[in-house]
């Protein structure tokens, strides 16, 4: 039972992370329709931000408090992935809205490949490992919950919570909500559409760059690569929880994250990613809708 | 870059101040975005601790650059552009018809220098030098050409998307390295078993997709291809996992003569010719150009075909095509078992290429790659394809030879790490540069009476 709940707060965490990316994903479909495939790579270019940051900081200051560090950290971090993020929609996505299906999303694989190489080249292919930031382990009636655990979860939900608000309760929520329904009308009834889908852009990247310094803070260690595979798991998660819903993209984070971490605990760790696209694909079939979506209707 | 879409601004007053303006623009983000990346550089110190090198020269040379290049770009090649858009005048509609004989031949001319090729390349720099040319640049792209043919019939004539190609280009490969490593059996009989195989896998993981449209089939495609990738990784036991199977037995000449120094057969020995390992690259320069182009011509069959016009149709309107009573199972099943076997067909004899195969090979990147190589050429046009492969695998691999390069940026310039760094970005631009591809023929084969001038090359796609 006590390995249970165990494997419990271990996948909530990393569903956690996996909900701050899915939301990016999501927003950019409702909004436009693409799968912004580059995304899992804004994500890795937080993560990449966050530690250099962390170098800049630890290099000029003997000692800075975490917490500092870590706000300075993402900060700076959301601030980076906004920019790559809305250059990205400015330079690779907006000249091809008009055009045909495919055409941005082979922009956007080429994005990702493009980003995740350019990390490559400039910083180089290995892993970059840092001490740890946040080391202290309290034991719960056999439990053991890292402080990094808890962060994380009080971060995110304190993001959610301002996200929340943002979307439904402030006018740029109900632009973004408009455009989302039908960009056309929207337009007509004076909503600026290109500003609005920018800065759709920028909240799904500061979403993804909080979730790379969660991720450098949680594992203390980031490669160039990084982006992939988070993020196919975070599109994943998006789809279960029924793309372009944002409960649905935590949703569909937590329990990605809960169906690995259990995965790994009793049946193989190999096969987690296995587990997690194969749940993709079952979902996808079965439930294209995903948990909370609307059924796309069929127009001819 | 505020004003990209401003054209209007631009011819009423001088492209100088404007372009001055963007350019300072574009420097400015330039230096935002690579401050942290290029600017800062983390490594590890003699302790293994990760330190900061900076390198701010790079970084302003860099920005430089971006605002260079984007100011040229604003105050020449924008006018220049604008100025030949408006020249143009309407387009001509009826093509010429006096063709000139390398237009009307441009085929034959085509497979006749590609079957030149080897004899061109060894009679100008030898035996030992011909090796490199023939391997990277006619082999290695003839294997893309291939797949993308191959993948071309799923995207390009189904209008199925999809981003798992490189499974079956998998299936195909290991079938041949297990069946051909364990019961020494014969490339000739593995080649069409392997083809079944990943035709198999095909119908396999087209069955459940079957219902899938447009994003959602890439993304379910995109698993499929990284679970049998994780498959391959994991099932230690037949696949010997990242290890990978190594002595794949080469391809022999339908028994006649074969290609190990050591056999009796060796083809040295039967022909009393020298020793040299070009004569297997020679060789497997012509096999795969006889399977490519086999692809080519069964494509262009199947496309006159009821299968084939049955693809085309789905790929425009699925709903109409129903409605038509075109039985869409089969015709999606049709097109991924016989894309996924030319995938099998490539698969095959690339392990017997290689001699070595690891799941490494098959990334999610080669999937990429391939779908671009379609999707850049214009889908549907093989000409199209094969001129996207050749520049698209092509100009990677001629900037592995780019060594002068190392004089510019010094010593420690690597060209082959920009590789990849170059084919993404390579994407973008040709894809906003041409949205429809190099060639960019898309038309349906059939016309009810002619062609009309707003065709299905404007309709959306995704659909299918």
């Amino acid at each position: 039972m006590q390995y249970f709940i165990q494997q419990l707060i271990n996948g909530l965490t990393l569903g956690s992370i996996y909900g701050l990316i899915a939301i990016g994903y999501t927003m950019v479909y409702g909004i436009i329709g693409m799968i912004n495939f580059a995304h899992g790579d804004i994500f890795m270019i937080g993560a990449f931000t966050a530690l250099i940051v962390f170098l800049i900081l630890s290099a000029i200051f003997y000692s800075v408090p975490v917490v500092v560090a870590l706000l300075i950290m993402m900060v700076v971090a959301m601030i980076m992935t906004s920019l790559y993020n809305w250059t990205i929609e400015k330079v690779a996505y907006r000249p091809l809205r008009g055009s045909f299906r495919l055409a941005p999303l082979i922009t956007a694989i080429g994005m990702s490949i493009a980003l995740s190489n350019f990390v490559q080249v400039t910083q180089g292919p290995r892993n970059k490992p840092i001490p740890p930031l946040v080391t202290d382990v309290y034991n719960v009636y056999g439990i053991s919950i890292s402080l990094k655990q808890i962060v994380i979860a009080v971060v995110t939900i304190v993001l959610l919570t301002l996200f929340w608000y943002l979307v439904n309760k402030t006018s740029l929520g109900r632009a973004q909500r408009a455009c989302e329904q039908d960009r056309k009308m929207a337009a007509l009834l004076g909503v600026d559409v290109d500003r609005t889908i920018s800065i759709t852009f920028i909240m799904g990247a500061s979403l993804a760059a909080v979730a790379g310094t969660l991720f450098l803070m949680y594992y203390g260690v980031v490669a160039f690569s990084d982006g992939f595979v988070p993020g196919v798991k975070a599109f994943t998660a998006a789809v279960l929880g029924g793309i372009g819903s944002i409960p649905g993209a935590v949703l569909g984070g937590l329990l990605i994250g809960l169906i690995e971490s259990l995965w790994s605990a009793y049946f193989s760790i190999d096969y987690k990613d296995v587990a997690a696209f194969s749940i993709l694909a079952i979902v996808l079939i079965f439930l294209p809708s995903g948990l909370l979506g609307r059924p796309e209707v069929e127009k001819v | 870059m505020t004003a990209i879409s401003d054209n209007t601004a631009r011819s009423t007053s001088s492209p100088y101040g404007e372009a001055i303006r963007q350019a300072l623009y574009a420097a400015l983000l330039s230096a935002g975005l690579f401050f942290f990346f290029i600017g800062l550089e983390s490594t590890q110190d003699i302790s293994n601790r990760l330190i900061l090198r900076s390198h701010w020269g790079v970084l302003a040379t860099v920005v430089a650059l971006v605002a260079i290049g984007r100011f040229l770009f604003i105050a020449f090649v924008l006018p220049a552009v604008d100025r030949r858009r408006a020249n143009r005048g309407p387009i001509a509609v009826v093509a010429e018809k006096d063709q000139s004989f390398l237009r009307r031949h441009r085929f034959k001319i085509m497979i006749a220098l590609l079957v030149l090729y080897p004899v061109i390349i060894v009679s100008t720099v030898g035996m030992q030098g011909s090796l490199k040319w023939v391997n990277n640049f006619g082999v290695q792209v003839l294997i893309y050409v291939m797949l993308a043919w191959g993948l071309n019939i799923v995207v390009g004539l189904a209008g199925l998307l999809d981003l798992g190609y490189v499974a079956f280009y998998a299936v195909g490969a290991y079938a041949y390295a297990l069946l051909g490593t364990h019961f020494g059996l014969s490339f000739w009989i593995l080649l069409p078993a392997a083809g079944i195989m990943a035709a198999f896998w095909g119908v396999l993981l087209g069955f459940p997709v079957l219902r899938l449209r447009g994003d959602y089939l890439a993304i379910v495609t995109l698993a499929f291809g990284e679970i049998i990738r994780l498959v391959l990784i994991n099932w230690r036991d037949v696949t010997k996992g990242s290890a990978g199977i190594s002595g794949i037995p080469k391809i022999t000449f339908f028994g006649w003569f074969d290609f190990n120094v050591s056999s009796p057969n060796y083809i040295g020995k039967v022909f009393d010719i020298p020793t040299s390992g070009a004569y297997y690259t020679i060789f497997l320069y012509y096999l795969i150009l006889a399977l490519a182009l086999l692809t080519a011509f069964v494509t262009i069959r199947l496309r006159r075909l009821p299968v084939g016009r049955a693809w085309e149709a789905l790929r425009e309107d699925e709903i109409a095509c129903r409605s038509l009573g075109i039985n869409t199972t089969n015709t999606k099943l049709t097109a991924f078992a016989i894309g996924a076997m030319f995938g099998g067909f490539a698969g095959a004899f690339f392990a017997a290429r290689q001699g070595f195969i690891n799941p490494e090979s098959f990334v999610f990147l080669q999937s990429a790659i391939i779908l671009a190589i379609v999707v850049l050429g214009g889908m549907g046009s093989l000409s199209g394809i094969a001129i996207a492969a050749l520049v698209m695998i092509g100009g990677m691999e001629i900037l592995r030879e780019m060594q002068f390069l190392k004089l510019v940026f010094g010593q420690n310039f690597t060209p082959e790490l920009y590789r990849m760094l170059l084919f993404g970005i390579a994407m973008v631009v040709v894809m906003v540069w041409k949205p429809r591809g190099f060639v960019g023929s898309r038309e349906p084969t059939a016309y009810l009476k002619e062609a009309r001038a707003v065709s299905s090359t404007f309709t959306k796609e995704g659909h299918g």
